[in-house]
């Protein structure tokens, strides 16, 4: 039998189903619905519409943050700095607004300071060559600390003129009594898909991932992109902390301090790989998930909170070891 | 000027002039003329260190020359870098064929030229498109990768035809290719000889650097011998014979005209 051309460039190297199975993302959306079946059995407070108020929106914060973090994981680099740029842009925001600015200029300042944070953390290592490892770490000091310096390390709790408009774009439920930041994160989440997916910028993230050296061969802006994937990552650290001082009413400095422990966590679980190359905008989503369904669960289960850092250091493990299972067997 | 079988002229593809270049007080490549016609494939051989890498990087854009001129089609050919060569109608083939392995293979022919649809800035990936064409260039080169697959996946050969497909999406008139046949399986050494034979099919000249005498004398037509930095062979392959060439990288035979 013949076969044509177009059969050819038709050919898929797997099926839906076969190629559904081998993704970790997958294993990690099955792990949570199995917790959440297993919760609402076993416990009573589980399945109340509070519960499940709380736990979509506390997804939200990791979850948002874990979205620019992708970007940056799938270029192969790393954003340490991600939980004190929270910090230091809810910061800006409430000192603005605290000065008697309106929103708009609080939201602006806002992200204009968490664009440029990124773009030095992006230009240090794209054009200086430094380890984003190093640039980022080095960040999440200076951050935090101007974080402290322009609120003489206070708490701000009065947001001006505008007060109620920041509570209500942060706690609100504007839409079927979902919570705004819920909403914020699916529109991004869909925003990053389609980035990822259908852009030339997103395809060369992936080549970059993939291999650098080949990506600036053929001619791919490796160092402008890489630039911009910083910036990416602490602008959605900037609307994370927007939003989380709109929820919370007040910031203190600590906000966000130990997140970007949670949100590289969360991009692993759903699937990106630390290397470079893998990564989906569903995957941190799920991946945020999966966190905080087993903070909650350990809470409503009445298990001591000390063990919450064992069960999700556990879940990252698992996850990237079905990741490596898989692995040895295509090698075999 | 070669004459072809009827006795015509034919155009130089890319004609270089007396071109030297040293790094320091290194000569790396002294007062080298060659020139190339489309159609044509070249063997470029040498030891390592004679030579040929350099000469090859300053027809590819990365180095400047220090001395002599570039010409191609009779216009004069001065590149600053290495888009600029491809702009020209000089494609490369590397050594380690810069692919992506976590891209597809349609992906990675049309790295950094990507297609799209749609208008201004709402612009989006025209997948079919990439799909269609790269599958029929693989068709094209008799190769048996397909469009959708990985690269991880796939085989030497199948790389290598990849690699190669990225040179036909423009109108390539000379392709380099950097030891193609270096690191891959006798089967599939074959399959990248009957490569190189399709783009000579179709006017593309080809420059075959390469370390294996075999494969050389089976598919150029002509081979440049080089050593410590100077031409000192450039004949018909017909007229020279594997034992002759051996002797000319060695240095056992000085130099033949």
């Amino acid at each position: 039998m013949a076969v044509t051309l177009d059969q050819t460039i038709a050919q898929k190297q797997h099926t839906f189903l076969s190629r559904l199975f081998s993704t970790q993302t997958f294993w990690v959306v099955i792990a949570v619905i199995l917790a959440c079946i297993f919760l609402s059995f076993a416990t009573d407070a589980f399945a109340t519409s509070k519960n499940l108020y709380n736990i979509t929106r506390n997804i939200t914060f990791v979850a948002i943050v874990a979205l620019g973090m992708t970007f940056v994981i799938i270029t192969g680099g790393i954003d340490l700095s991600v939980g004190s740029v929270l910090c230091l842009s809810s910061m800006v925001l409430a000192v603005t607004m605290h000065a008697g600015y309106s929103i708009e200029i609080g939201i602006l300042a806002s992200i204009a300071t968490a664009l440029a944070i990124g773009a030095f953390n992006g230009i240090l290592t794209a054009y200086l060559g430094f380890p984003p490892f190093v640039v980022t770490l080095g960040m999440l000091s200076i951050a935090r600390s101007l974080a402290m310096v322009a609120s003489n390390n206070t708490v701000v709790f009065q947001f001006g003129p505008d007060h109620d408009k920041l509570l209500a774009l942060g706690g609100g439920a504007w839409v079927f009594g979902i919570a705004n930041p819920v909403l914020y994160m699916i529109l991004l989440a869909l925003i990053t898909g389609f980035i990822l997916r259908w852009t030339k910028f997103g395809r060369h993230i992936f080549a970059i991932g993939g291999n650098e050296h080949a990506a600036t061969l053929t001619g791919v802006p490796v160092k402008q992109i890489k630039v911009a994937v910083y910036m990416i990552s602490a602008l959605s650290a900037g609307i994370a902390g927007i939003i989380q001082t709109g929820w919370l009413g007040a910031v203190t400095t600590n906000l966000g301090t130990g997140m970007e422990l949670q949100v590289i966590a969360a991009t692993v679980i759903g699937g990106a790989n630390l290397a470079g190359g893998v990564g989906t905008a569903f995957g941190a989503i799920v991946g945020a998930a999966l966190i905080e369904v087993i903070r909650n669960s350990l809470g409503l289960l009445g298990i001591n909170a000390f063990w919450q850092g064992t069960f999700i250091g556990g879940a990252i493990l698992l996850a990237v070891l079905f990741d490596r299972i898989r692995n040895f067997r295509r090698n075999d | 000027m070669q004459q072809d079988m009827g006795g015509n002229r034919l155009v130089a593809v890319l004609e270089l002039t007396n071109i030297s270049k040293h790094f320091g007080a290194i000569q790396a490549v002294n007062d080298v003329s060659l020139s190339i016609e489309p159609g044509q494939v070249v063997g470029l051989m040498g030891d390592n260190g004679a030579g040929k890498s350099t000469l090859v990087k300053m027809i590819a854009g990365n180095f400047h020359p220090s001395h002599g001129t570039m010409r191609m089609d009779d216009k004069e050919l001065i590149l600053n870098k290495p888009a600029e060569a491809r702009q020209h109608g000089i494609e490369i083939v590397h050594q380690d064929l810069a692919l992506c392995n976590n891209l597809t293979a349609a992906a990675n022919v049309y790295l950094g030229r990507e297609l799209r649809r749609g208008v201004g800035p709402f612009r989006i990936l025209d997948y079919a498109a990439m799909y269609k064409r790269a599958g029929q260039l693989f068709a094209e080169l008799k190769s048996e990768t397909r469009p959708r697959d990985l690269v991880k996946q796939m085989s030497g050969g199948q790389r290598q035809a990849v690699a190669i497909a990225r040179t036909m999406l423009s109108q390539a008139k000379i392709v380099l290719m950097d030891e193609p046949t270096a690191a891959i399986s006798v089967r599939q050494v074959a399959e990248v000889l009957n490569l190189i034979r399709h783009l000579r099919d179709q006017g593309i000249a080809v420059v075959l650097i390469s370390h294996r005498m075999p494969d050389v004398f089976d598919v150029a037509d002509r081979v440049i011998v080089m050593r410590r930095g100077r031409k000192v062979a450039d004949k018909a392959i017909a007229s020279s014979s594997p034992e002759e060439v051996t002797g000319l990288i060695t240095g056992a035979i000085e130099q033949v005209s």
